[in-house]
């Protein structure tokens, strides 16, 4: 592989463990901190057999999709493999009002906001251009040019703001906007301005950075010279590193940065280290950029193995494991059905909400097109 | 299809058959070994060799500091890029798609375009913006437009747009020699990329050594009496196709292939219809307002009788969907193109 460092020496971004929060090993052993145990405190085993049941149903669901894409029924699909403690920790510490701006990844964000995760196959399978109402669930569309939606989301924030849902006190009307995106984003200008507004507006927003290593094929290190959360006090933001392969980390984090958004704080950046356990789409081939020591020294701390080890030390029954399993597969099958059941889309719905309202060009294209495709309806009845 | 059908420039030398991307990547190569102060930057153009194959093998040849992986901050690099150029590099910047340009047109086109004319002509911005265009593989309005259009209509870049292997290697010097700021925009579906859908002419003869195709000047790709199909990119190729289906019915078409956008080759526009006096645009941009409304202008302000009958095949003003059947109804296909063809000529 080619060594594309100009620098010399870069500091290898994200794999010192000096200020990493951790609250679970990677043999699956709790461990104390003395900030955030607490906020873990009251998750019985019936919550972290949840938290296990989220993981592995998501991953089910990427797994599938996966496939489904290999098997030429979706165009595209980007996995969030390897990534799920991240996503279903951060996520299951949002409250109902809280709104999230997912990058395009976020499966397993989607999943703790209710979102029937076959949905997002519309769009992958290229029969929709979105799939599901952001308002319905308090989780936004899909972003897909990198780092934009920082800024929707600090601007969504500004607006809660100004809807006075900020320090109330009041724990069902505090609200709080979540941006997720990745470890490339972080360059983009995007991203830095939305930091530099939300910190002078002390908007209500938290910045999930998920530094899964790689944007495409460049590693962080083309990124930043320092880890990624020590930009944060350039901003004047806080900012927090967590081991992302740790669910119940990335729960007390985000829980205690959505606290400090939805009670007036504002904003906190928070990085969980994480990795990218597949290619960065199915159109990707990471052989050609990395190496296969990473990806298994990675496979080794796979966040759903340490919670697993975890429960079995715990005493959860292996019955609990049997029927999640069925039940997996149950999920996977459904998928799969509901996949090939996607409707076609109709031609005619090219012309729709090009505008909010009627607009006379849009409307004479679409008499012209409805009138060309008429065409080929008698040429076919006169064959 | 025989060697005649190719355009005059792909034959100029003896070559060899190259996929339109390795005719781009040896043009940058070869520039790059003449001149030191050429480079090329982007998001994935290094080890992965640009997510189109712009610019494979180039890190192997000539290494990370002429072959530069940025972070994604299309403002930043582009900005960056501009800035070396006024120093006297001579940088290709690379953004991944032409939807894009949003995110970076400031520095497009308040920076690049006009530093020299507010400079008084004392400041030279010699930079190539290369980036991908063009839809057909379902992945929407935001990655499958080809805009150029919007490029060609902000004044202070050239503009080309290369449709086959020996054009994209002879643009592609004469984009890297220009002093002025070039606009060199590949459509994904003529580099001959294994996961796009076929194309046999995105594989053709390219001339080895020192090629140049000067920037500005239209080629007849396939001579015709009766009626003018003057087109570019992608577009050229699905002309070409129908050409040779009319042509069994003794329908003989012309098609222009514009190669430039900026300047535009009005002269052959002009020439080519005097003959036919029937026009059709067939352009993957949007229609209106566009290079298709610019071309049947230029036509009628000349000589406003100098047409009998005139069609645009573009794309409907919709964002392109990710609808497989909706995107591949908004493109201007072979069936739209056959249609206008005979349309002009009822
Ligand atoms: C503005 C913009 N530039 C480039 C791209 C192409 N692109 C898509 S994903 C990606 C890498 C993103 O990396 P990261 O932010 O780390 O997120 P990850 O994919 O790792 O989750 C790039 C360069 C894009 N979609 N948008
Ligand atoms: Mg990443």
């Amino acid at each position: 592989m080619i060594q594309s460092d100009i620098h010399g020496e870069t500091p290898h971004v994200g794999t010192q463990d000096d200020d990493l929060i951790q609250l679970l090993t990677v043999t699956g052993e709790r461990v104390h901190h003395q900030t955030y145990s607490s906020r873990v405190a009251h998750l019985d085993t019936e919550a972290l057999e949840g938290l296990y049941r989220d993981m592995v149903l998501v991953r089910r669901f990427d797994t599938e999709a996966t496939a489904l894409q290999r098997h030429g029924e979706l165009g595209l699909w980007p996995q969030c493999l390897g990534q799920e403690a991240a996503q279903i920790g951060s996520g299951r510490a949002l409250a109902a009002q809280d709104h999230v701006f997912p990058s395009y990844r976020e499966h397993g964000v989607g999943w703790t906001r209710g979102l029937d995760l076959r949905k997002v196959l519309h769009q992958f399978r290229g029969e929709d251009h979105g799939g599901w109402d952001p308002a319905e669930h308090n989780f936004s569309l899909y972003t897909l040019v990198i780092g934009s939606h920082a800024l929707h989301a600090t601007g969504f924030a500004m607006g809660v703001q100004r809807d006075g849902d900020v320090g109330t006190g009041d724990p069902d009307r505090d609200r709080a906007v979540v941006a997720y995106f990745g470890d490339g984003a972080t360059s983009q200008g995007d991203v830095n301005e939305a930091l530099v507004f939300a910190a002078v507006n002390d908007a209500p927003v938290v910045f999930f950075c998920q530094n899964n290593h790689w944007a495409i094929s460049e590693p962080t290190e083309r990124q930043s010279r320092v880890p990624l959360f020590r930009r944060g006090s350039g901003f004047g933001v806080p900012a927090v590193r967590v081991d992302g392969n740790d669910v119940l980390a990335c729960y007390a984090v985000t829980q205690e940065a959505l606290e400090r958004a939805r009670s007036g704080g504002g904003p906190t950046f928070i990085e969980a280290v994480t990795y990218r356990m597949g290619a960065h789409t199915t159109s990707d081939d990471p052989t050609r950029y990395r190496s296969r020591a990473e990806e298994d020294y990675w496979r080794t701390r796979d966040p759903i193995d340490r919670l697993r080890l975890h429960l079995v030390a715990e005493g959860t029954a292996p019955e609990f494991f049997t029927a999640l399993d069925a039940e997996a597969d149950a999920y996977g099958e459904q998928i799969r059905d509901y996949c090939r059941s996607i409707p076609k889309a109709e031609s005619s719905r090219m012309f729709e909400h090009v505008y909010a309202a009627e607009h006379t060009l849009v409307e004479s294209e679409r008499a012209w097109f409805t009138e060309y495709e008429a065409g080929f309806a008698t040429e076919g009845a006169q064959r | 299809m025989t060697l005649t059908d190719t355009p005059p420039a792909s034959r100029a030398q003896a070559g060899r058959r190259l996929s339109t991307s390795k005719a781009m990547v040896e043009a940058i190569a070869q520039e790059m070994e003449r001149d030191e102060s050429v480079f090329y930057l982007g998001e994935d153009v290094a080890a992965y060799g640009g997510i189109f194959s712009s610019t494979t093998g180039l890190l192997e040849q000539f290494g990370p500091k002429r072959i530069i992986d940025t972070p994604i901050s299309e403002t930043g690099f582009i900005g960056l890029a501009v800035g070396a150029a006024t120093e006297g590099m001579r940088p290709i910047a690379e953004l991944m798609f032409a939807d894009f340009m949003g995110v970076c047109l400031d520095q497009i086109y308040n920076h690049m375009a006009k530093i020299h004319y507010f400079s008084g002509g004392r400041v030279k911005v010699p930079m190539v913006l290369t980036t991908a265009v063009g839809g057909g593989y379902s992945d929407g309005g935001q990655h499958s437009q080809t805009l150029w259009g919007t490029f060609a209509h902000l004044p202070g870049m050239k503009v080309v747009v290369p449709s086959n292997p020996a054009d994209a290697k002879g643009l592609m010097t004469s984009a890297i020699r220009d002093d002025s700021p070039v606009v060199y925009m590949f459509h994904k579906g003529i580099m001959g990329l294994p996961w796009m859908a076929k194309n046999r002419r995105s594989i053709d003869l390219v001339p080895e050594g020192e090629h140049v195709v000067p920037i500005g000047k239209a080629a007849i790709a396939r001579a015709g009496s009766d009626v003018t199909v003057v087109t570019l990119s992608l577009s050229v190729h699905h002309a070409l196709d129908v050409a040779d289906t009319l042509a069994g019915e003794g329908i003989d078409v012309e098609v222009l292939d514009l190669r430039s956008l900026v300047p535009l080759d009005r002269e052959a526009i002009l020439a080519s219809v005097a003959k036919t006096r029937r026009l059709v645009v067939v352009d993957e941009d949007y229609l209106s307002f566009g290079l298709s409304g610019e071309v049947v202008a230029s036509v009628v302000e000349s000589d406003p009788s100098l047409l009998t009958a005139v069609r645009r095949v573009a794309l409907p003003d919709v964002p392109i969907p990710y609808a497989r059947s909706l995107e591949y109804a908004v493109l201007p296909r072979h069936d739209r193109i056959e249609g206008a063809i005979r349309g002009v000529l009822a």
